[in-house]
């Protein structure tokens, strides 16, 4: 069968190309399936039997990712709001009964001591202080997230120019997004790096710029925190967002434009009144899809991992990293489960506000 | 400000254009910096690899044999074109012996030490390469199945990466086309529904889904396993999503036809759906390969033996054996990001339209 070249265009172009299929269609098919085909579209026969028709007709086709679906990605949710009520220890057994044994109902026992708090001497102490670190935590470190879509919109409206080579900026910008996250760890450890008579790039730079003593980025409780933020934003900031932006940017109409331009608007006004607007859409949806990214920080989680240990002193452990410690490290299911629950609660109710009050900014053409 | 380059605007004005040539320039010399700072320390010899002032060139004092001992190599002030072998240090001036120019060698003469300028010479350790790959810390027995007895730690990643990596790559866009298809173009009860199912998993944060996985893996002592890391990411609800909105824009009339004319529906996502789909199933593959290829969580989580980890979490075991050996780390890295840099140079066009795709509302 002679394929098509590629994409939609070209194939509404050569009406051959189904008809030409047909022969060979049929000999596998046969008549009946046409029938069948065809009276599913008719919608003939009495609906039951065709909604189990349908469904047959549907099932080799959903079935194996379908059932991946629901093995590893459905009931797993079910299955971690579940475990999240138990007490659940990770230990081998070799039998049910054992397994049954180990696992006890808690109810809400592990939300009540991650979440509450008591009297202590006159203060109020959080049960789980640990867990309310760790939030401001991640918390903090997404302020990263503006600064880097704030950059991302600007290298857009750059890369938007009719200039040679914007191409390979543009890949040049996007490198970091696709190289292995645990290599770009290594090597901002040695750039971020600082020990008496050893120094790093990044200290290396600052003092040629004449900073008398800079500072020890990963092994202060001050600076490891903003360490992080740079590196996320060097990250971040020419990856997905800015791709994003720019061809939000290139489905503006370019006579929106030409008539601000005959009302004497100037580059401002435009970028305020035009751009700005018509780039809400997609503003929306990368600073949604940015917070739900920053709660569960995977690039953050390898740094801490590898860079730090979540440390010094916690001061760059993460809800992930956690969690990771108590499921992994300490082998505490239930608990692990819970603290990824209260993470989820924390990703949806947010994206629900967002939805609610975020959608009435967007400015939909 | 915005002009794509099919519209007739004008070009921009001379002194924008170097603005922002300036300005793109400024930030891709940012973006590079970290890996040229890689490339460069993998190639510095482990005494120099730790050195201030910072050199981006590696290179070290020259050094040359006089006498069988070994002296280090100057150029003497106001006096360009010599070379001298510093033979010893004393109160009164250094002892050094002319090897260039020619004509002069072997002179010997005292000069004060504050005239000499050391001399240093480019020098690329390949050799860190080598010496990453066949790391004694990493070395593993009985790699890919226990075909290999004995292997080179990043021999025995790379294969894993490799076969982790093509079979979820396969996997995910087989069974994600097949769904998205069924999900654009077939009718059934309830298919709405389960969509909507799919969608809502995609702001599930991962961790959640790992745990209860991870958990099961486990008491079915089924970890550390090649199953334990392509099955549970092979089934993408994303690549299901991300496909059916690409399904959904092609017209229906080419196969209205082709089923008038007795189609069966295989027949028609074999020969019509899957042509003309090529940018969005190599969008997908792209997406997957490198999704797949750098994942690190997942693979922390389910393997420790060392013969089956992949190439990230290899790496992190790597740095926990070599931790202040830079000059290795770097090579290691380097190692590690090589073939993700020539894939995404080759799919990167697909790359950026699928993120263009995914970011549509539908």
């Amino acid at each position: 069968m002679a394929q098509p070249a590629s994409g939609p265009s070209a194939g509404s172009g050569s009406p051959t190309s189904p008809s030409q299929g047909t022969p060979r269609a049929q000999s596998r098919g046969g008549p009946a399936s046409c029938q069948r085909g065809l009276r599913s579209n008719l919608a003939a026969g009495p609906s039951r039997s065709r909604a189990r028709r349908d469904w047959l007709q549907a099932l080799p086709f959903l079935l194996p990712n379908l059932l991946g679906f629901l093995v590893f990605t459905f009931l797993p949710i079910l299955a971690c709001f579940g475990l999240s009520l138990t007490n659940y220890e990770l230990a081998p057994v070799s039998t049910l009964r054992e397994l049954r044994e180990q696992v006890h109902f808690v109810g809400l026992g592990n939300f009540v001591h991650l979440l509450g708090w008591q009297r202590e001497a006159g203060r109020i102490v959080a049960s789980d202080a640990e867990f309310w670190r760790y939030l401001g935590n991640t918390l903090f470190l997404m302020l990263g997230i503006p600064l880097s879509i704030a950059g991302s919109l600007l290298l857009a409206l750059l890369l938007n120019q009719r200039l040679r080579g914007i191409t390979l900026f543009r890949s040049i910008y996007f490198l970091p997004t696709v190289s292995s996250a645990v290599a770009v760890v290594i090597v901002w450890k040695w750039i971020l790096h600082q020990q008496p008579n050893e120094i790093g790039l990044l200290n290396g730079l600052l003092m040629s710029l004449g900073v008398g003593r800079p500072p020890d980025w990963l092994g202060s409780l001050a600076w490891a925190k903003p360490a992080f933020i740079i590196m996320t934003i060097w990250l971040g900031v020419g990856g997905y967002n800015c791709v994003l932006y720019l061809a939000g940017l290139q489905g503006i109409p370019e006579e929106l434009y030409e008539a601000a331009a005959l009302d004497g608007a100037g580059a401002w006004a435009r970028l305020r009144h035009i751009t700005w607007p018509m780039l809400s859409p997609t503003t929306f949806f990368v600073v949604t899809m940015s917070i739900i990214a920053g709660f569960q920080g995977s690039f953050l989680f390898t740094a801490a991992f590898m860079m730090t240990g979540g440390g010094p002193a916690g001061a760059t452990t993460t809800l992930m990293l956690y969690i990771y410690n108590y499921a992994i490290s300490w082998h505490q299911l239930g608990y692990a489960t819970a603290v990824a629950c209260v993470l989820f609660l924390l990703v949806f109710s947010f994206t629900l506000i967002n939805w609610r009050f975020g959608q009435r900014l967007v400015h939909y053409a | 400000m915005s002009a794509p380059a099919t519209r007739s605007r004008r070009w921009p004005s001379a002194l924008w254009r170097v603005a922002a040539y300036l300005a793109l320039a400024a930030v891709g010399v940012t973006m590079l910096l970290p890996f040229a700072w890689m490339v460069s320390t993998s190639l510095k010899s482990p005494a120099y690899a730790i050195e201030y002032p910072l050199r981006w060139i590696p290179s070290e004092p020259a050094s040359t044999e006089i006498n069988g001992q070994t002296c280090r190599v100057a150029e003497v002030k106001d006096q360009p074109g010599e070379q001298v072998a510093i033979l010893r240090y004393s109160p009164e001036g250094v002892q050094v012996q002319v090897i260039s120019p020619a004509g002069q060698a072997g002179q010997q003469r005292l000069v004060p030490e504050d005239r000499l300028l050391p001399v240093r010479r480019v020098w690329f350790h390949w050799e860190n390469y080598r010496e990453a790959w066949r790391a004694e810390g990493v070395r593993v027995t009985d790699a890919f199945f226990g075909l290999i007895r004995e292997a080179d730690g990043f021999l025995a990643f790379y294969l894993n990466s490799i076969f982790v990596t093509i079979c979820v790559t396969v996997g995910t866009v087989f069974t994600s086309s097949l769904a998205a298809f069924a999900f654009s173009r077939l009718r059934f009860p309830g298919r709405d529904r389960i969509f909507i199912g799919y969608l809502a998993t995609l702001m599930v944060p991962a961790i959640v889904i790992m745990l209860p996985v991870y958990a099961l893996l486990s008491q079915l002592r089924m970890t550390n396993s090649y199953s334990a890391l392509i099955f549970p990411v092979m089934f993408s609800a994303y690549g299901t999503f991300l496909l059916r909105q690409f399904f959904l824009t092609i017209p229906r009339e080419l196969e209205d036809a082709a089923v008038i004319d007795g189609a069966s529906p295989f027949a028609v996502y074999r020969h019509i759906i899957i042509p003309l789909s090529k940018p969005a199933l190599a969008t997908l593959t792209t997406f997957a390969f490198l999704h797949t290829w750098n994942d690190f969580l997942w693979p922390l989580m389910v393997v420790d033996r060392l013969a089956l980890k992949t190439l990230p979490i290899g790496l992190a075991h790597f740095q926990d054996s070599y931790t202040t050996q830079y000059h290795l780390l770097m090579a290691a890295s380097v190692i590690v990001m090589v073939p993700v840099l020539i894939v995404f140079l080759i799919g990167q066009r697909y790359f950026v339209r699928g993120i263009a795709l995914s970011g549509m509302k539908g």
